[in-house]
């Protein structure tokens, strides 16, 4: 028997007047499997638990967790990333209200997604077949197009933390550059006079928390550099 | 339950992966009052996970490709099922819809002269089979599905559609002439169950993989829309095709892109040979994905499988470079690191088939509209529902569905149900409104469930249906084990009537979700195992030991699963394309 | 937008530029006086008192100073909006970090050209 100690954020607003952490043992027969993985095993000690899954492959952005202190998907994350004295501790991501369990209100952070208007923006008529676009100019978009707005990023950002309501957010930013970035958007000067507040980019401090987290390996602090970098040659 | 809150839509779209997404985009466009009810988040819908891309003749890769050849292989590709009216109507409205996916900031890959990328797929040629391996799949990258769906949902929010993210959809609620006048849905957040009103319901919840143990499709793809259209007495037609991808990574089913093999990969048994110039001689690792799976499963029984059990092959991508996989395949490298912990650039990577797609599903017409068969089996019109995507079987993919034609499926069919349903508002629908009885009917299943106070858990149920699927319906079938699969599902329906719902508080308690899933999936796994067991017959991806040959006198149709009595009838497949000649049945070889 | 009108530019990327500018000319003053006292080991109140009454010193000092000012509101105004929520709290203390930078900007400029 290898017996995994995994302790869990528990909170069920129904009959929890505060939340607490519930230790569960569960059995992993050894194997090196992923933090989804056990999870289903303590739902099937206790069925009250609760959490989002979907794709179970790092894709959807279902399942971001605090595991052991960092932000991840429970679901491409093995336990040998995370496990440290043969103890896991499971929590929702920080800084937002959280419904039950491990599941957050996400309300916040769509909004802020939403704010950045992340579609294209184009007015000019469409042509009969698709818009040219040269693979050099398709190329900036990689390391953009690929978020899959798991939330990793923006709740272990401080700034997120205390402003959600203002400072966009790196998950946002990031989707604000891909637009940006964009040689088939006509919208850069609405989006960047929409963003040079005090808040919406520039509460960036630039810790990087957000690149350190990122379960696709995106650079959200880069992103907000080339916004910063785009403001100020617009404005000066 | 008189004190039920109510909503009312124009329409409804249950499922917000990409055909539903499409759909409601074209309704808010119009204005309709529309809703999007989504059990995920939308862009969590399975419709992320698409890979290699989105197969159609937009003329990019070949400047003389064109749409009656895709047609061509989409009906030899379906074993001859496949309605020529509706394959017709998806290849020729296909580059308009790709083309507005693109105009709506799709990120496709490019060619060097600015157009979108193509890769070659499974089961393409140019000149009706006679012109070679075709390029034909338009990609971002190896995340198209992510990329589509996320344009879409973008778009959505473009056009203020509603929403009803995390919400369930329970049961369809029929008024009296047995007109689907919307559904019993419930918030997930709250437990709130409100009755939602609309003159169209739409299906797009998509499949239904986790039938199966081993499958490549997310955790969600239980066929609540299968399951709803089932108990609402609809009938489903080819339920017993369902496709098994070949290379889904071992021991973790996540699934590796056909692009692969696209781009120049290819399968090798444990000698290091690469077997598919075996069985496809011409097409080799290009062959329809039916043949592929079926091959490697022939490898495997013959005892040429590799690893210590001998029970997988291996997908070879060293010989294509690091350059070509990190620009055309990054998530394949991702993915095989994190589930194989395999680096594709050094190592090959093992691959078994793995349930992947339902080609079956509520039969519909080109518009989405649900087809029903009155007593003289004629075709009737269901009133007030439509499907579309994986939950619909219109049909496209017939007995085998190619690659990269689920994606044009969505946004062909999800536009065409949009469209219809815009003009049939305009025209004005009135249908009898539901008596309080006819909600109480939908609201059975949860209230059986609410009121549980005992009996088995629902995981293990679980467990044991995708265990019988799995070992009696999967790439090769025969009699006297579809026999036994079908009466111990027969079994365990009755087991899962009496399950036990321990859980029953109200905030997002996912234990009841999962409950009612377990309900939809064995609907699924019921309608399955009859079609499967009365085709008698090989077709696509329906293969028998008993039956190994494809019977054209008596199976060139549509089978039909009518739930009321558990029996299989047959439908008319349709031959008759409206510009291009028949495509007449020949022998299908790769 | 976010909108606000208590911050010093009234838009994030002027305080941003202003942040960033001010920085290089507080680091310009320091690395010259640190540099100037390393240079002179004895140094008295007579040649201290001269570099002071230079008038080139002076305006660089004034800039300096005046960098400080700027720099620390615009630094002091995000701690504020960062960790103080209620409004009244807020407010009460960006007046006493305006006062107090008010306070220390002419009393530098009085030390400055008062001697």
């Amino acid at each position: 028997m290898s017996m995994l100690q995994v302790s869990v954020y528990r909170y069920n607003p129904e009959t929890d007047s505060a939340p607490y952490m519930q230790e569960f043992q569960v059995d992993t027969q050894g194997r090196d499997v992923m933090v989804l993985n056990v999870l289903a095993m303590i739902k099937e000690q206790d069925s009250s638990m609760a959490y989002r899954r979907s794709c179970r492959e790092g894709v959807c952005g279902s399942d971001g967790m605090n595991m052991n202190g960092k932000n991840g998907l429970a679901c491409i994350t093995p336990l040998s990333e995370v496990v440290k004295g043969g103890k896991l501790t499971l929590r929702p991501l920080p800084g937002l209200p959280v419904i039950r369990d491990l599941v957050v209100d996400m309300a916040l952070f769509y909004k802020q997604y939403e704010r950045i208007q992340p579609y294209l923006q184009n007015d000019n008529p469409e042509p009969a077949i698709e818009r040219l676009q040269s693979p050099e100019d398709r190329d900036k978009l990689d390391g953009l197009y690929e978020c899959i707005l798991c939330a990793c990023c923006s709740t272990s950002c401080p700034s997120f933390w205390w402003n959600p309501d203002k400072f966009v957010g790196p998950a946002g930013l990031l989707q604000s550059y891909r637009f940006l970035a964009d040689s088939r958007d006509e919208a850069t000067s609405e989006r960047l006079a929409e963003l040079e507040d005090p808040f919406s980019v520039f509460r960036c401090r630039g810790i990087m928390n957000c690149v350190a987290v990122c379960p696709k390996g995106l650079n959200p602090t880069r992103a907000i550099g080339k916004i910063r970098e785009m403001l100020l040659a617009n404005a000066t | 339950m008189s004190n039920m809150r109510s909503l009312t839509f124009d329409a409804i779209i249950i499922g917000g992966g990409g055909s539903g997404l499409r759909a409601a985009l074209e309704l808010a466009k119009s204005g309709k009052k529309t809703a999007v009810l989504s059990k995920v988040f939308p862009t969590r819908s399975h419709t992320v996970s698409a890979q290699g891309g989105i197969t159609c003749a937009i003329a990019s890769a070949d400047p003389n490709d064109d749409w009656r050849w895709h047609m061509y292989d989409t009906v030899k590709g379906g074993d001859y099922i496949a309605d020529q009216d509706a394959a017709e109507y998806m290849c020729s409205e296909g580059p308009k819809a790709v083309f507005e996916l693109e105009h709506m900031g799709l990120p496709f890959s490019r060619f060097d002269n600015g157009r979108i990328y193509q890769r070659p797929f499974g089961g393409q040629s140019k000149d009706f089979g006679k012109g070679g391996q075709a390029a034909r799949t338009c990609a971002a990258a190896d995340r198209t599905g992510h990329a589509l769906l996320h344009t879409l949902y973008q778009n959505n929010l473009k056009n203020n559609t509603t929403f009803l993210n995390e919400w369930y959809a329970v049961d369809l609620v029929k008024n009296a002439d047995g007109d689907v006048v919307g559904c019993i849905a419930m918030c997930i957040e709250t437990g709130e169950v409100v009755h939602v009103k609309s003159k169209a319901t739409v299906l797009a919840t998509g499949g239904a993989g986790r039938i199966y143990a081993s499958t490549t499709n997310a955790l969600i793809n239980t066929g609540d829309g299968i399951g709803m259209a089932l108990r609402a007495g609809f009938p489903m037609q080819d339920m017993e095709m369902w496709q098994f991808h070949p290379t889904g990574i071992y021991g973790a089913g996540t699934l590796v892109t056909e692009g692969c093999r696209g781009e120049g990969g290819y399968l090798v048994n444990k000698d290091g040979e690469r077997f598919m110039e075996r069985y496809a001689p011409n097409a080799k690792d290009l062959a329809g994905r039916d043949v592929v799976a079926r091959s490697m499963v022939m490898e495997i029984l013959e005892g040429r499988g590799c690893g210590e059990n001998g029970d997988h092959v291996m997908l070879k991508l060293d010989h294509l470079g690091e350059d070509v996989l990190g620009k055309r395949l990054p998530g394949i490298v991702e993915l095989s690191k994190t589930f194989a912990h395999v680096d594709p650039a050094k190592e090959p990577i093992p691959v078994v088939p793995t349930c992947h797609y339902m080609m079956g599903g509520i039969p519909t017409n080109v518009h989405g509209q649900a087809v029903m068969q009155d007593e003289e089996g004629n075709d009737q019109i269901v009133n007030g529902l439509f499907a579309c995507g994986e939950a619909a079987c219109v049909s496209v993919h017939g007995a085998n569905r190619l690659g990269g034609n689920s994606l044009l499926d969505l946004v062909v069919f999800g536009r065409a149900a949009g469209m219809y349903i815009e003009s049939a508002l305009n025209e004005g629908i009135e249908y009898l409104d539901a008596a309080q009885s006819d909600i109480d009917a939908a609201m059975t299943r949860l209230n059986r469930w609410n009121e549980s106070s005992g009996g088995e858990s629902v995981p293990a149920l679980k467990a044991e249906l995708q265990d019988i699927m799995q070992s009696a319906f999967g790439v090769f079938r025969q009699e006297d084990n579809m026999q036994e699969g079908v009466k111990k599902l027969a079994e365990l329906r009755e087991r899962i009537n009496n399950a036990h719902l321990g859980d029953k508080s109200n905030a997002f308690n996912t234990a009841r979700v999962e409950a009612l899933e377990l309900d939809n999936l064995m609907e699924v796994a019921e309608a399955t195992a009859v079609s499967a067991l009365e085709r008698k017959e090989s077709r696509g991806a329906h293969s028998r030991y008993d039956y190994p040959d494809r019977d054209d006198v008596n199976w060139l149709k549509h089978s039909v699963f009518f739930p009321a009595t558990k029996t299989l009838g047959k439908r008319d497949v349709n031959f008759s394309p409206k510009t291009v000649d028949t495509f007449e049945p020949k022998v299908r070889t790769y | 937008m976010v909108t606000n009108i208590t911050n010093f530019g009234r838009s994030g990327l002027s305080d941003w530029l202003i942040q960033r500018a001010s920085a290089v000319i507080l680091a310009l003053y320091t690395l010259f006086i640190v540099g100037y006292l390393l240079l002179h080991p004895n140094l008295d109140y007579a040649t201290w008192s001269g570099l002071f009454g230079a008038t080139w010193m002076r305006i660089f000092s004034l800039l300096a100073f005046v960098s400080m000012a700027a720099h620390a509101w615009i630094g002091l105004w995000t701690v504020t909006t960062d960790y103080i929520k209620p409004t009244g709290i807020r407010i009460s203390a960006q007046a006493v970090i305006i006062l107090a930078i008010f306070v220390f900007l002419v009393w530098g400029v009085q030390v400055l050209w008062g001697a």
